[in-house]
């Protein structure tokens, strides 16, 4: 085992020095990300500076969703055709672990902060891992249709569990992670031993009984746009989705749609580069890298996209929306206003129950 | 045998048969406003009365069918603007044909005299059901052509739509195919795939053909099976194989022989595309092959033709049918193909289904329709064109009558 990573990290060095050595970086790259307007706002943040400074052309891949699967694949085939992939968190982890992503040295690859800090101490806690280069802080919240719920709009995540006062569907993700930390803080659970009760089979047992009480009204989505989508239309009364959907629906679609951002659950997104890709196109990749994940670029992105740059750096520059003018700030989950009462969701605590979790989520969803 | 005279109906047996339609109707209607039961009841009752009245006043039909078309009408567009109006104007010119229908006994108009009432029910019941398994396959495809034009960017019939307000329209999701780059490489590549595909499949599967077709070649029932495989095996599994081993081939070309990585991507998907048409053009060129006299190609070789000419001279022109409607399927399969590309591909070779699944996925964007609108006339035009240059070329050989 050590002798193995031994041999990974001399192969890895090789490839970095073969990299400085050759100085010519490959002119084509393929990048993955999630579509929709998330891809593009990274587009017109880091893509087209990116090509026009440089005059690489970029791929578009919007295939993030199976990006772990698909990186597995591909690195079994010995045929790596991805140079830069953004993944959520918990997932850059997962290929980390399996040494199918390759492993950074954040200060020496990274852009230090305009004012001299340090990339690890700009970023801070959001490194959770040696793999990924945060990009965004982005939440799972809920929206509701203002014009279905009468009077009084919900103020707390409980309102989702309350069908008596909002009756109507409501649209949840099709997956245990938060829904099971929902229900159980909506039980009564303190929000500080959620994880503490969701360690024993009785607290998974009870999340699960008081989901129970909305499952007729649940309408399960697995892509962020099904719950805008479903909103609009007014087949679901509310629904979780990712934030910056919602205020793509709400600000630039003019829908009927306003945020209940109580007990949202905080993410991160990022950059990871996959292990075995040549010295060029490796070089390339930590080029961009370098170039879109810099002060002024993860500032730029919240011009077109409602998630929170990653950088401390970069929030005191975060404007207004690039067509439509109105201040960012106030729209970004990590607004103190909408950040009064957040969930902070656990990664160790997943990475370790989740297979257990979803056994079990997917047998009490077939009931 | 007894005869059935064609003579005006009572009004009670009319009115059964309006009220029932009515009902049915009344359902849609009353579920739209919130009750199903309400609707039916109210549209069975309204159908009856006007059946009475309608029928009192036979001798001024055509007085009486414009006064309820008109009153349908106005109905629909106080209760629901414009659209509604529309929907009321339709009802009404169905329901005062309908009840002039049944009530002068017009159904059995064309009908041989001795039918017993079941089998009259039946004659009608029959075509109801053809009409409605029409409607069933086209509405799906009908639904998607207004909704590309949405003004918003949702699946969403708005109310501006609704009421046709100008408003509500917009092109900016063609335009937004038009100026994506996204899309118009994915366009391209469909364009630079399909039909090279094709023509890979045709030829070979037209060969292959052509040889199994042949008595002399052993093993010809083995070699059938594993050239159709590609069709019987699910495509996933196809699709997983074909990963590993193209990755390999791409690997070769690209080390050995020195391909760069774009051509070689194209490479792969034609390849695996031809291989998943080839069964197509097997399955319809081997039909033809049936019909054709083997006799014609001895004549042929008697006449000192060479193989070569009889097979371009004589057997292809006679086959062609089968070769072009096997190509078409062949074209259709890689065009419409979206597993295999996304095993294989890479981002760079994405062609359009790819890119509408993932756009389906991730974005829920009308620009989905617009483009499936565009595919739709395309595919419309396409077949128009094909069916029109047989009927020419029947026309021209004398095969066919008209």
């Amino acid at each position: 085992m050590n002798l193995t990573k031994t041999l990974m990290a001399t192969t890895a060095l090789g490839f970095a020095a073969g990299a400085v050595a050759a100085e010519d970086m490959a002119n084509e790259m393929t990048i993955v990300s999630w579509g929709g307007a998330y891809s593009a706002s990274q587009l017109n943040a880091y893509h087209k500076p990116y090509s026009e400074n440089t005059g690489v052309t970029i791929i578009n891949d919007e295939s993030s969703a199976e990006a772990v699967a698909k990186i597995r694949a591909m690195n079994e085939a010995g045929n790596v055709t991805w140079d830069v992939v953004d993944v959520v968190a918990s997932d850059a982890m997962r290929l980390c672990d399996e040494g199918l992503a390759e492993e950074l040295d954040h200060d020496a690859v990274l852009a230090a902060a305009p004012d001299g800090t340090s990339a690890s101490d700009d970023f801070g806690d959001l490194l959770v891992s040696d793999c990924f280069v945060p990009q965004i802080v982005y939440s799972t919240t809920f929206g509701y249709r203002t014009d279905m719920v009468g009077d009084t709009a919900p103020t707390t995540v409980c309102d989702i569990f309350d069908t008596t006062k909002y009756p109507g569907k409501r649209s949840l993700q099709k997956r245990p992670i938060d829904n099971v930390e929902w229900a159980l803080y909506c039980d009564g659970v303190a929000k500080d031993e959620l994880y503490d009760v969701l360690s024993t089979p009785e607290g998974v047992d009870r999340a699960l009984a008081k989901l129970d009480t909305i499952k007729n009204d649940v309408v399960w989505w697995t892509a962020g746009a099904e719950t805008p989508q479903l909103l609009a239309d007014g087949e679901v009364v509310m629904g979780s989705t990712y934030n910056g959907r919602l205020f793509s629906a709400i600000a630039e679609q003019n829908q009927p749609i306003g945020m209940l951002w109580d007990m949202q659950s905080f993410d991160l997104d990022g950059w990871i580069i996959p292990a075995g890709l040549s010295p060029e196109r490796k070089a390339r990749a930590l080029d961009y890298l370098k170039f879109a994940t810099d002060t002024q670029r993860l500032a730029d992105q919240a011009k077109y996209i409602s998630y929170g740059p990653a950088r401390k750096s970069s929030a005191p520059l975060v404007g207004k929306h690039e067509t439509l003018g109105i201040d960012m700030a106030p729209h970004m989950p990590t607004d103190p206003a909408n950040a009064s009462n957040v969930h902070i969701y656990d990664y160790e605590w997943w990475a370790d129950n989740r297979d257990d979790l979803d056994a079990k989520f997917q047998a009490w969803l077939a009931k | 045998m007894s005869l059935t005279p064609v003579e005006p109906r009572s009004a009670s047996f009319t009115a059964g048969i309006t009220s029932l339609a009515g009902g049915f109707a009344g359902i849609f209607i009353g579920t739209a406003q919130g009750s199903t039961f309400t609707g039916f009841i109210v549209g069975a009752v309204l159908l009856t009365i006007l059946t009475y009245v309608a029928l009192l006043m036979r001798s001024k039909e055509k007085v009486v069918r414009w006064i309820i078309l008109l009153a349908f009408g106005v109905a629909g567009y106080v209760t629901g603007g414009i659209s509604s109006g529309i929907m009321g104007l339709l009802m009404g010119w169905f329901f005062s044909w309908f009840i002039f229908w049944i009530g002068e006994c017009r159904y059995r108009g064309h009908l041989v005299p001795y039918l017993t009432p079941g089998q009259v029910l039946w004659h009608y019941t029959f075509r109801v059901i053809c009409g409605a398994i029409f409607v069933f396959l086209i509405t799906p495809i009908l639904v998607v052509l207004p909704l590309s034009f949405n003004a918003q960017d949702f699946f969403t019939f708005t109310p501006e739509m609704l009421s046709l307000d100008p408003e509500g329209y917009s092109l900016k999701h063609y335009r937004n195919f038009f100026n994506s780059s996204d899309w118009q490489l994915s366009f391209r590549n469909s364009l630079i795939i399909a039909p090279i595909a094709t023509v890979i499949s045709v030829s070979l599967g037209t060969l292959a053909a052509i040889g199994l077709s042949q008595s002399h070649v052993p093993g010809r029932r083995a070699i059938m099976a594993i050239l159709i495989s590609p069709m019987i095996v699910p495509l996933i599994i196809s699709a997983t194989g074909m990963f590993f081993f193209y990755s390999q081939v791409g690997g070769f070309l690209e080390g050995t022989i020195g391909l760069s990585k774009t051509v070689v991507g194209y490479i792969k998907i034609v390849l695996a595309h031809a291989v998943l048409g080839i069964p197509f053009v097997i399955i319809t060129v081997t039909a033809t092959l049936v019909g054709f006299d083997r006799s014609l190609t001895r004549a042929a070789a008697n006449m000192g033709a060479n193989p070569m000419t009889t097979f371009f001279r004589v057997q292809m022109p006679l086959i062609l049918p089968g070769v072009i409607s096997g190509g078409l399927f062949a074209f259709i399969t890689s065009f419409d193909e979206v597993v295999v590309v996304l095993f294989v591909g890479s981002a760079r070779q994405k062609t359009l289904p790819w890119q509408m699944f993932t756009g389906l996925r991730e974005q829920i964007s009308p620009t989905i329709l617009a483009v499936a609108t565009i595919l739709v006339v395309i595919s419309i035009a396409l077949l128009t064109v094909v069916e029109l240059l047989r009927r020419r070329s029947e026309r021209l050989r004398g095969m066919s009558p008209s």
